[in-house]
Order: C-alpha cells, then structure tokens, then sequence
C-alpha cells in the first residue's frame, strides 16, 4: 500500500514568559492509504499539537508535512478536521451545515444536495436535516461534523479527540458508527484520543507518544480482525493489546510527573 | 424533602411572581410618591403629585407639543446611533480580527470614550453649528466610541475552533470573516445595538440642552426656568419610557431573528 500521510521530523516550541517550550521534539509518522492510525498519549503532550500542524492550522518549528509527497503549506481541502468541541454553525440547519463544506465545490447544486442526502444517512440522521443544532445532543452534533468533513471527500481524516466530550455510551456507538462510516467511504484517518480502549478498538496501528517534548515512542499494530463490534472489548487479545499500551503510557505519565514536580 | 422557598439561590420562581413583584414595586414607588405628595412631605415646588404629572402629560399631548418633541427627539435619535453603528460595526469587526488595527485605533478609542460629552457641546456648535447636524455629532459621540469596544469584543467571543474549521475548510480570509465570524457574532452584535441605543437615550438632554427649540430633552431644559416641576418629572418619565420601548422591540426582534441562537 502507498504512503498516504508523513510528518516529518516535526519539532514545535512556543514562546512563553519562560522561554521557550518545546512541544514536540522530531516527530516522525507515516500513515499508508486508507489506514485508520490512532494517537495515544498523556495529556500535555502534544497530540493536538501534532494534528494542528498536519491540519496546516500550525506551522512546524522544524519538519515538514507531505500528503501524497507533496510537502504542505496551510490548511486544505485534501484533509478534513473533526474538532473535540462541537463546532456546528448554530445558524444554519442540519442540512446547511453540510452543505457549506461544499461551498466552493465545483459540483452541481443537484450533485451537492444528493451528496448532502448521502452522507447525512451515513450517520443517521435522517429526520434532522431542518433541526438546528441547539436541538441536538451531543453525540449527534458530532455525527453532523463527521459528514461535514467527509462530504468533500478529503483523502485524510484528522480527528481531534472528537469523542472526548461524550458519555460513555454514547462514545461507543458513535465509534462503531465512525467504523461503519469508515470502512463505507474509505479514507485514511489519524485519530487522537486518551482512551486506550478507543485507540484499540477503532485502529489499524496505534502510535503511543512520549510526554512532552513529544516524540512517537512505540507503535503497536492491531491485528484484530474487521468488521470490528463491541465483543471484541473483552476478548484475551484485545485485554494482551491493552495490558501492553497501558504500561506504556504509564511510563510517560510517570516521567511526566516527576518533571513537574 | 424542604419546601422551596422564593430565595433559593440561583433558582427559577414561577413566571406570574417574577412579573407580579416587578410590577408590584413600581406600583409601591408610585403609591408611596403619591402618599408623599397627598400629605404635603414635599414642597409640591420640588415634588410634584402624580396626578399632576399625568395632567401635564395630557395637556402636553392635547397641544401636540409632546408629538412634536417626541418625532424631533426620535429623528435624531435614530440618525445620531444609526450613524455611530453604520461605522462601529466594520470598524469593531475589523478591530476584533486584526490585532494590527485594534492596536492602531483602541488606544485612540480610549481616549475619547472618557471625554465628559457635555464639555464637548462647545466644540460641536462651533463645527457643527445650532442646527440638527450638532446633535447628531453629540449623539454620535456618546455612542459610538463605546458601541466600537463592544462589537470588538463580541467579534472576539467567537470560537476560534470555528474559525479554523473554515481554513480546514479552504476558506479565504474574506469569506470566514463574512460566512463565519459576521453570522456567529450577529446576536451579540444585536444585544450591543439594544445596549448602546439605550445610551444614545440617555444623551439626548445633552444633546438638546444648547440651541434646540423643540425636542423631549429641550422641553425639560425650558422648565426649568419657569419652575414647573411637573414639565421635568414628565419628561424625565417619558423619555425613560420610550427607552423600555426601545429596549422591547430590540428584544423581541433579536428573539425573532436568532431563533437558533437560543437553548
């Protein structure tokens, strides 16, 4: 399979009243073409960085970004983003929301609604399309910004945490939902999360990062079989996968810790 | 489980008490002021009785003089803030966004917003004359250079994860400013509007206290000088009235507009 997305020798340090703050330290990733990679680390150190500066949203200190070997310049159309905070336009409908992704597509009105339609039953959330989305529940809100940054049909998938902010159960189905949506649409997508049993679950590889400066310390392929469902929570293989990320993490948390200290 | 009492702390009360007590209160102050009044606590000269301020409120609106003050007053009103908020919103958008143009203008902006408008009134007749132009500057004046600050800072509560969607989006510059920032900050620019006409109210005797021959404002001035207590306590009153109206239709057209915005 060809190489999709590289991140390159990323290094990020921001400017603070204390000097400065080095965030990411030679951040080197690469995702093959339709791969789902998810991002695993403690809090603070740097994975929301790292998915800004993929975006384009952030420009690296050092490294360079390629998407198909073309080094980025900025934010574009061939890399969708899915925020942590829900970040619908409360003014505009279900629908509208959709479609202002398509915009300056250059695509037929017809084509554009049809797409609309289409991605708008990916998700289920037929019947809503005139709601706004203050009557919306969470979960739902994020079912609208997933279509909205497929519909354009990016061939990478960022996604920012997009989860964090659900309960439990609602988490669950949205990530099945996310896999069905996935595996119908094929794009590639690098997920951040903290939840391990997320990262598990969802990825093809999950890539555990180091505290801050942070680097890619290990990766962890996940060979469970697809189509994945909740079952596989339980199963021996996924509690060995787990058992192996967790202590991982626990060593950087732990190194983490002692630094601030 | 307790009884809950009326004083829980932040904790709805039926809707028929909230109105009921606002209600009950003016009435109190009205009731009070008339018992004053009745029983001759006050030198009618200094306090007149509400009856007396009704009555001058009828004889006001029999003459048509209260018509004539109030369409002066209302005009310049209208043109004083319209003319303020025309420049306010672009120049707050922009000041909001780029922090090159806040950093040009809010130290400038500062300034002025703590020159007393009264002192002002000399100034404004020299450039502007006597005529209706003066107190629109005034007006203007009092307004704008708060209602600018505002509009700045309601520009500014807009998300900023919805501005980096839009250059996630492939959006230019232009179009997030026009398709992102200018619809989500709308109802807080609206509320601004609601907020700084109240003000632009609240100038309108400076406005008119030099050189005005008609208006609500000027016709408190001139009673003044004859004493008649009554005239100011009416036009203090009804000045104070029309902004509640104002200050309604604000409302009520913002809860019609940004339907969406509500939770």
């Amino acid at each position: 399979m060809s190489v999709k997305l590289v991140a390159d020798g990323i290094s990020k340090s921001f400017k603070s009243n204390k000097g400065n703050l080095k965030v990411l330290d030679s951040c080197n990733l690469a995702l093959k073409r339709n791969e789902f990679v998810s991002i695993v680390g403690t809090s603070g150190c740097g994975k929301s960085t790292l998915l800004n500066i993929i975006a384009g949203l952030l420009a690296p200190s050092q490294g360079e970004i390629l998407i198909d070997g073309q080094a980025i310049e900025g934010p574009g159309r061939d890399r969708g983003v899915v925020f942590q905070s829900y970040t619908l336009f409360p003014w505009l409908t279900v629908e509208k929301n959709i479609l202002f992704a398509l915009k300056s597509s250059k695509i037929s009105n017809k084509e554009k609604s049809d797409l609309v339609k289409h991605y708008i039953k990916s998700v289920g959330l037929n019947g809503f399309e005139h709601s706004y989305p203050k009557e919306l529940s969470g979960g739902m809100k994020q079912r609208v910004a997933i279509a909205r940054a497929l519909v354009y049909k990016p061939s990478v998938l960022l996604m920012d945490e997009p989860f964090g902010a659900l309960d439990a159960q609602t988490r669950g189905m949205m990530q099945e939902l996310l896999l069905n949506v996935w595996q119908e649409h094929k794009t590639t997508v690098l997920f951040i999360t903290h939840d391990v049993d997320e990262a598990i679950f969802m990825s093809d590889r999950v890539l555990i990062m180091t505290a801050r400066p942070g680097s890619i310390k290990a990766e962890i392929k996940i060979d469970l079989k697809r189509p994945r469902n909740y079952e596989m929570l339980t199963s021996p293989s996924f509690m060995q996968l787990k058992k192996e990320i967790i202590a991982a993490i626990r060593t950087e948390t732990l190194k983490s810790l002692d630094i601030n200290s | 489980m307790k009884k809950k009492s009326l004083f829980e702390i932040r904790t709805a009360i039926p809707r028929h008490i909230y109105l009921l007590s606002g209600i009950s209160f003016i009435a109190f102050i009205l009731l009070a002021w008339q018992i004053v009044s009745q029983l001759k606590l006050v030198n009618p000269l200094f306090l007149p009785s509400p009856i007396d301020v009704i009555n001058e409120g009828l004889r006001q609106l029999r003459e048509g003089i209260l018509l004539t003050d109030s369409k002066a007053s209302i005009y310049r009103i209208l043109v004083g803030w319209l003319f303020a908020t025309l420049l306010a919103v672009p120049i707050g958008i922009l000041m909001g966004n780029f922090k090159f143009i806040e950093g040009l203008l809010e130290p400038f902006i500062d300034l002025v917003r703590y020159m007393p408008v009264v002192a002002l009134i000399p100034l404004t007749i020299l450039w502007a004359g006597i005529g209706d132009f003066q107190k629109f500057l005034i007006l203007f004046i009092g307004t704008f250079f708060q209602e600018v600050l505002m509009i700045m800072d309601n520009v500014k509560n807009v998300p900023l994860d919805l501005i980096k969607l839009g250059r996630t989006l492939g959006l230019s510059r232009y179009a997030i400013l026009k398709d992102i920032i200018l619809p989500a900050s709308l109802p807080a620019i609206w509320d601004s509007f609601r907020i700084t006409i109240g003000w632009t109210w609240t100038y309108l005797v400076v406005a008119e206290l030099v050189a005005a021959n008609n208006g609500l404002g000027r016709r408190i001035m001139d009673a003044q000088r004859y004493l008649a207590t009554d005239t100011i306590f009416f036009g203090i009153l009804f000045i104070g009235f029309l902004g509640l109206v104002t200050d309604l239709l604000f409302k009520f057209a913002g809860n019609k507009f940004f339907h969406w915005n509500k939770s």
